[in-house]
């Protein structure tokens, strides 16, 4: 630490942290490296000046939970349907690679009339669109059997931003299409050349190869410079860093669409190519480690579909007997997280909440009873049970483990 | 059509078809040569087309698994620390549906052989991916067949004899036909 934060410290009496920023520039000036954490009065000194980065507060300590394949987004931490882009969770099956801007390149070829390599510059150069969806991993299901869990914890592989680039089929048009290719291969560039066969006719609906998230450069960790983004299907078929798109007359069988990402289901039968993301939500406020107070209470939470709209969402605030409709903020996108809220009183008793999505489709999302009664006990990607939240007499709020059977 | 609605993603291809000052091409890019596709086409179809010339055996593929795997993935394939390679098919293990115990592995759950020569060529190993030859993939190919109890300790496996040989847990594979809507959940 410097001498002059040390004095600055001091200065303030001992009040302010390690966070106290305001230092003298050569010029005698005041400059920027970062905000009080505790001003005694803020109205009496002048605070920190313009700088180049915003930061967040340092009341404010949204983490992403790390672990050796992935990191899951702090729902319970957000206030809306956009997941700020550092807080975004990530898979990924090697690491996060190192790509320069400058020589990126995506090659399209297999049955197309012009096999093309696109520089990044080229990318940018077609029209392009901007989307808001939401991007979910298929494995996004964790079963505790313990009550300290958050929402993070058992649904964090889910999170939503605003995507830019250019439709697929507009790069689809640019290298001609064989009429008789029906999938196509996509390719990352980090170190498990990651790939996974996608219909052509999604390539055609609304495939996109973006280059923006939130406004800006897609970060590293979801694809810099560019990924597939294929809205409402499960997150690893939107390959990042994409490098390579080959058309052909078959999918691949690639370990991602075998191995993994391939779920058990009756009799034995182990089901592929499970692509769309079935409505599901979470109730992400009150929720561990919330302590509730009698009275007023606002329910909020996330709800989505990979399947169009979500429709309605339903709560409950006595362990599923009778289901109440929440309010759904405004835009309700099409494969989007939709954020709903619904007012409550809760009187200081034991009460079990959850919530339910139901989307355009009239799917109604299922309790995990039902999920395993079709299925068997042996699934394992692609589950999207209702989730339910325990308030305690004395206002806490855990998680309800549920057996596995 | 207003503007705003092309923003919508889905509808941007109708709004491309009535806007007349959008070409055909936008000429965008260069053309791929046949040398750089040949270089970068590695993806192997489960028919064995794409496989590369070359062959190799168990013999040989036993020497570099040990070298070169068996520190990730156990000497016998089944001792972890990580994934488990190896796991025969058998007539009396429960379905999986009903074991969510049983290890899913080459022998009893990857559908095409031609997977295990796709997959390991392009992430394996793990701390040196991409650094084996098509012969070593080949031969390692041929060792996990083998420990899968898929293959005879004497075969060679190219490209001609890897996509015939049969993988038990195929007839199990189904495509998803899901489309939301009403239940059941399956
Ligand atoms: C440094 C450790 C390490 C080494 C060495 C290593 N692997 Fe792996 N291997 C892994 C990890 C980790 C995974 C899982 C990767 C993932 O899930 O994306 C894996 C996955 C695999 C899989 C897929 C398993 C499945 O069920 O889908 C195969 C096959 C495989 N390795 C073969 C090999 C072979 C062959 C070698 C030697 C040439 C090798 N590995 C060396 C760590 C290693």
């Amino acid at each position: 630490m410097s001498q002059k934060m040390t004095r600055r410290r001091l200065l303030l009496g001992g009040a302010a942290t390690a966070a106290v920023v305001l230092v003298k520039s050569s010029f005698g000036k005041m400059v920027q490296t970062g905000i009080p954490e505790a001003a005694i009065d803020p109205t009496k000194q002048v605070g920190p000046l313009p700088g180049v980065l915003g930061t967040r507060s340092p009341f404010e300590h949204p983490q992403r939970k790390p672990s050796l394949t992935s990191s899951q987004t702090p729902l319970q931490d957000l206030y809306g349907m956009i997941t700020p882009s550092d807080l975004h969770f990530e898979r990924h099956h090697a690491g996060v690679p190192a790509i320069d801007p400058n020589s990126y390149e995506l090659m399209i070829h297999g049955m197309v009339d012009r096999p093309t390599v696109f520089s990044l510059a080229d990318l940018k150069r077609f029209p392009s669109v901007s989307r808001i969806c939401f991007i979910e991993c298929s494995g996004n299901f964790r079963k505790p059997d313990k009550e300290n869990v958050t929402p993070q914890d058992i649904c964090g592989l889910t999170s939503q931003s605003e995507w830019t680039g250019v439709m697929l089929s507009t790069l689809f048009r640019e290298v001609g299409i064989n009429p008789k290719a029906t999938w196509f291969l996509a390719e990352g560039s980090d170190a498990a050349v990651m790939t996974r066969s996608i219909p052509v006719s999604k390539g055609w609906e609304d495939a996109m190869i973006v280059y923006a998230q939130n406004g800006e450069a897609i970060r590293p960790q979801q694809g810099y410079p560019a990924r597939l983004l294929l809205p409402g299907w499960e997150g690893n078929t939107s390959v990042k860093w994409i490098r390579r798109i080959e058309l052909s007359d078959g999918p691949f069988m690639t370990r991602e669409e075998t191995s993994k990402y391939t779920e058990p289901v009756k009799d034995g039968k182990i089901r592929q190519f499970s692509f769309t993301m079935d409505a599901r939500s979470i109730i992400t406020y009150p929720a561990y480690p919330a302590q509730l107070q009698k009275g007023w209470v606002e329910i909020r939470g996330l709800a989505w579909s990979g399947r169009g709209k979500v429709q309605k969402v339903e709560i409950s605030t006595d362990a599923g007997k009778t289901w109440n409709a929440a309010r759904l903020q405004e835009p309700v996108l099409d494969k989007a997280h939709t954020y709903f809220r619904y007012l409550w009183q809760w009187n200081g008793d034991t009460a079990a909440i959850m919530s339910r999505a139901i989307d355009e489709t009239g799917y109604v999302q299922p309790v995990l009873q039902e999920l395993i009664a079709a299925r068997g006990i042996g699934t394992g990607y692609h589950l999207n049970p209702v989730t339910a939240w325990l308030i305690k007499r004395d206002g806490q709020v855990v998680y309800s483990p549920e057996k596995w059977k | 059509m207003p503007f705003w609605a092309c923003v919508a993603g889905t509808l941007m291809i109708a709004c491309e078809r009535r806007n007349t000052a959008m070409p055909e091409h936008f000429g965008y890019g260069r053309p791929a040569t046949e040398k750089e596709i040949a270089a970068k086409a590695i993806a192997i179809h489960p028919d064995g087309k794409g496989l590369p010339a070359g062959s190799g055996t168990v013999q040989d593929g036993a020497l570099i698994y040990a070298a070169k795997c068996a520190a990730c993935h156990g000497a016998t394939g089944v001792e972890g620390p990580y994934n488990i390679l190896v796991a025969p098919d058998t007539i009396d293990a429960p379905p999986f549906d009903q074991a969510p115990k049983r290890v899913k592995a080459i022998g009893n759950y990857w559908p095409y052989a031609t997977t295990i020569f796709d997959y390991v060529r392009r992430a394996m190993p793990f701390n040196a991916p991409g650094s084996l030859s098509d012969n070593e993939v080949y031969s390692i190919t041929a060792w996990l067949l083998h420990a899968n109890k898929l293959i005879d300790a004497n075969a060679v496996i190219n490209a001609k004899t890897l996509p015939a040989v049969v993988m038990p847990a195929r007839k199990y594979y189904v495509t998803d036909n899901r489309k939301g809507g009403e239940g059941p959940y399956e």
